[in-house]
């Protein structure tokens, strides 16, 4: 059989229901209608939910790296046998049914991978993410056109990437063509029963090259990393460039590749609901990020707080693990309170390193 | 102890430790029968209750709470119960927007002699809060997600002011910025159609200044980082409210800050400008006229009529022109007296304290704790020391739920009671859409009916209200309970 399948638009929540009845949860784009910024978020689909399939406001790392997440729970109770005994009960369990992410784009399968890497790649492999990230099906509706704020194709992805996607999906006329990328996205495919796309695939070729070609062509950022090595210490770059940032966490929560978090107890042990160990997200952006037990804050400035941002995402992350931390969905920027543009201060820093260059030449 | 089921409920008292505590132990002595259902918590005074305090014991559990102190004009320090009779006046007037029954909470003064009197309070309370039954819980609640009606009209004619005398304003920049370390301002952002923060340390930095419609930004909130340095600021007249008020904190000096003003007719909701430009390549033309702004994008017109498009604090902005100037250029559109509801505020004023339960939510279920709304704030001015970072004390877990979030929202909307001047950067920047200036417009409805219509950051001479007392509060009733 082939790995290309169509189905209807309207078979869209036929296929979603398959996936529930595979056992998955699945994760679907929903609308969160408001006044001001109608927001589409990713969340546990039911039958006969609506599903939005625009590009979501808030990234799905959320499948493998939840906002909040319990590492253990914990209870400390009188022994009913001596009541001068205690007994400690602990529940480390990780909470890992199976995920399905429905409707991502390519950048937010792109995330996935690059998770990976600091998650599974290292001396040890998180449990936690490991247990959620394996079951994992991802997904993936490929863009129609570039976007404003979008930059998949400068930090080697594109509108219609398959980094990360077991199978990626193109909206044609009528319908969506769904192409296995993977075994396991062969597998369900398989299973799901939809109708051979095989002769609709050349359909789909063509909007994904329209897709392509709708791009504002990308800088070369092969020399980002060693251009923000040089400027690291340039105070005078980084406070001009960061000036304006309310070092707020806008632009990390909604990155699809920030992976730090923060651990803390919550709860009494003896309390009625006994206590939890929680992993919630961190951001850099944060004084308590960095402030040591003494007091003393290495990175006391905001500009070294956005600086450690942008340098870990093209210079540290890429030293050592070989790739961006960006899969350039552009969100820090649309999500950004005070419009900053991580592209502008990346380009600034290869300017700014360039001149240097220049300037050491002459000498 | 547990409580005693069906039979009990939970109420927290919070009793000043000279009165009124002296009080329940005296009606304690008496052996005057009373209900059991109260938890009493002795603190110094009654200024000493936080109005967090409250909020915490509402949303965790408590159906009732009841703060309790010496008589006015009878404190122990002379003035606690002074300061604290403002801010409970004030809780008592946020919680229905919150969704919760304002009736579940009382203050009231009871002096150590009067153990008969305590009796009463407790008695007529418990059986208060006993009539309400226990209090509805958030988790509880069914989501609501409702939209406000943003068709309104205007105190000020909105526009998009494209006939300001900008040129002008460089000009009068260029000529101080010899004295002044840097000029906050705004300038294009990453297109035509975005403004982003400007910061003007040369006359080719004047040179890229903005102004209209598109500079949402309060540059407000980047002064206090300045302190003891001699900046500019370029500001609406909502963004010089925020000027005075941190004037009137002492949290910047006058002679610091050299202050530009233009007049402004109203600014963008960009969330909403944002929706209907939808995904787009590039901006092509950006055009305005006296009513609108044309943004084409992809070779797509789109009109933006200021008087559909305009954030929702504009249509009740009385001040156009700004509060407080050292170089004002132009001339501000006049405003008609009267008042206009904001959006979000009528919606919340028209539901049931249920629905507003409700409303919260599933409004605060997407919020993922990213503090934009803080760190906009310009009168957020602890910055990197927020309380709700602090884990001693523990305000604020990391749990996810949403009661955990909205009790942010309520942290925030307390600390800048009397002090919010309504700039919406909160809103403006939560980049889910939460609409929570309306926590903070609730606040500031009630300062200004308790407060002889005191609006923050008009005079920066005036004291605000909840850092100063009147021993007889004209429109503060001494709540003898009945």
């Amino acid at each position: 059989m082939s790995r290309i399948r169509f189905t209807a638009a309207n078979g869209l929540s036929g296929f979603l229901d398959f996936l529930s009845k595979q056992g998955f949860t699945v994760l679907a784009p929903v609308e969160k209608p408001a006044t001001a910024k109608p927001s589409v978020v990713f969340e546990p689909w039911n039958k006969g939910d609506p599903v939005n399939l625009a590009k979501a406001t808030v990234s799905p790392k959320k499948a493998v790296l939840p906002e909040c997440e319990t590492l253990f729970s914990f209870s400390k109770k009188r022994s009913p046998a001596d009541l001068n005994q205690f007994e400690l009960a602990l529940d480390a369990r990780p909470e890992a049914a199976p995920v399905a992410i429905f409707g991502c784009r390519p950048c937010d399968a792109a995330g996935f991978p690059a998770l990976d890497m600091p998650y599974l790649s290292g001396l040890y492999a998180d449990p936690y993410y490991k247990a959620k990230r394996e079951g994992m099906l991802i997904i993936t509706l490929t863009c129609d056109t570039g976007c404003e704020t979008c930059f998949c194709h400068w930090v080697g992805g594109g509108p219609t990437s398959p980094k990360g996607s077991d199978i990626l999906m193109t909206a044609i006329e009528g319908g969506y063509v769904l192409q296995a990328i993977t075994e396991k996205g062969q597998e369900m495919l398989e299973k799901s029963g939809l109708e051979d796309g095989a002769e609709k695939f050349a359909a789909a070729e063509a909007v994904r090259k329209n897709a392509w070609a709708s791009l504002v062509p990308a800088p070369n950022l092969s020399r980002a990393p060693e251009a923000l090595k040089a400027v690291f210490n340039n105070t005078d770059f980084w406070i001009k460039w960061t000036s304006k940032c309310l070092s707020c966490g806008a632009c990390t929560y909604f990155c699809p590749t920030c992976y730090c978090f923060n651990i803390t107890d919550e709860g009494s042990p003896q309390g009625p609901k006994g206590g939890r160990r929680l992993r919630s997200w961190d951001n850099c952006m944060s004084s308590l990020y960095t402030r040591e037990a003494s007091g003393h804050n290495p990175r006391p400035e905001k500009y070294q707080r956005m600086r450690n941002r942008v340098s870990h995402k093209f210079w540290t992350f890429f030293e050592n693990w070989g790739s961006y931390l960006c899969s350039g969905c552009g969100r820090c920027i649309t999500n950004c309170p005070v419009c900053l543009d991580i592209r502008a201060i990346v380009l600034a820093a290869i300017a700014e390193a360039g001149n240097a260059d220049t300037r050491d030449a002459g000498k | 102890m547990p409580v005693l089921k069906d039979k009990e409920l939970r109420i927290v008292g919070f009793l000043c430790n000279w009165c009124s505590y002296g009080g329940a132990d005296t009606a304690g002595v008496a052996r005057a029968t009373q209900p059991t259902d109260l938890r009493i918590i002795r603190v110094p005074c009654s200024g000493r209750v936080d109005p967090l305090f409250i909020i915490k014991a509402l949303f965790e559990g408590a159906d009732g709470v009841l703060v309790s102190g010496c008589h006015p004009r009878d404190c122990h320090y002379s003035v606690g119960n002074y300061y604290a009779r403002r801010r409970l006046e004030v809780v008592k007037q946020f919680l229905p927007v919150l969704g919760i029954d304002p009736r579940r909470f009382e203050y009231t003064w009871v002096s150590a002699s009067e153990g008969q009197r305590w009796q009463q309070v407790v008695t007529d309370f418990t059986s208060q809060i006993h009539e309400l039954g226990p209090a509805p819980r958030l988790e509880d609640a069914e989501p609501l997600l409702k939209l406000a009606d943003m068709a309104l009209s205007s105190l000020h004619a909105l526009g998009t002011n494209r006939n300001a005398p900008l040129a002008e304003l460089k000009e009068a920049i260029k000529a101080k910025l010899p004295e002044l370390d840097c000029v906050i301002g705004w300038q294009q952002g990453y297109d035509q159609a975005h403004a982003t923060p400007l910061f003007m340390t040369t006359p080719e930095d004047v040179d890229k200044l903005t102004w209209g419609p598109l500079n949402v930004m309060n540059p407000a909130v980047f002064l206090p980082q300045f302190k003891g340095k001699k900046v500019g600021i370029v500001v609406k007249g909502c963004d010089s409210r925020s000027v005075v008020e941190l004037l009137q904190e002492k949290l910047i000096n006058r002679e610091d800050v050299v202050i530009f003003s233009m007049p402004c007719e109203g600014t963008l909701d960009m969330g909403r400008v944002n929706s209907v430009l939808g995904r787009y390549t590039r901006i092509d033309d950006i055009k305005y006229d006296d009513a609108a702004v044309t943004i084409t994008a992809d070779g797509k017109e789109h009109r933006f009529c200021m008087t559909e498009f305009a954030q929702g604090k504009c249509y009740s902005c009385v001040t156009p022109g700004a509060v407080i100037a050292d170089t004002r250029l132009g001339q501000p559109v006049p405003v008609q007296p009267g008042s206009v509801t904001p959006p979000e505020l009528a919606m919340l004023d028209a539901m049931t304290l249920e629905q507003r339960l409700g409303f919260w939510k599933g409004q605060m279920d997407r919020c993922l704790r990213c503090y934009a709304c803080r760190n906009a704030c310009p009168m957020c001015v602890c910055r990197d020391f927020c309380i709700s970072d602090s884990r001693n004390p523990h305000w604020m877990n990391q749990g996810e739920s949403p009661k955990d979030k909205l009790f942010f929202q309520t942290i925030h909307a307390l600390h800048l009671a009397g002090r919010c001047t309504g700039c919406g950067e909160c809103q403006r920047a939560c980049p889910v859409g939460i609409p929570i200036l309306a926590l903070r417009q609730q606040i500031a409805r009630a300062i200004g009916q308790l407060f002889d219509d005191y609006k923050s950051g008009m005079d920066q001479n005036a004291i605000p209200p909840l850092l100063t007392y009147a021993p007889e509060e004209k429109n503060i009733h001494e709540r003898e309970w009945k």
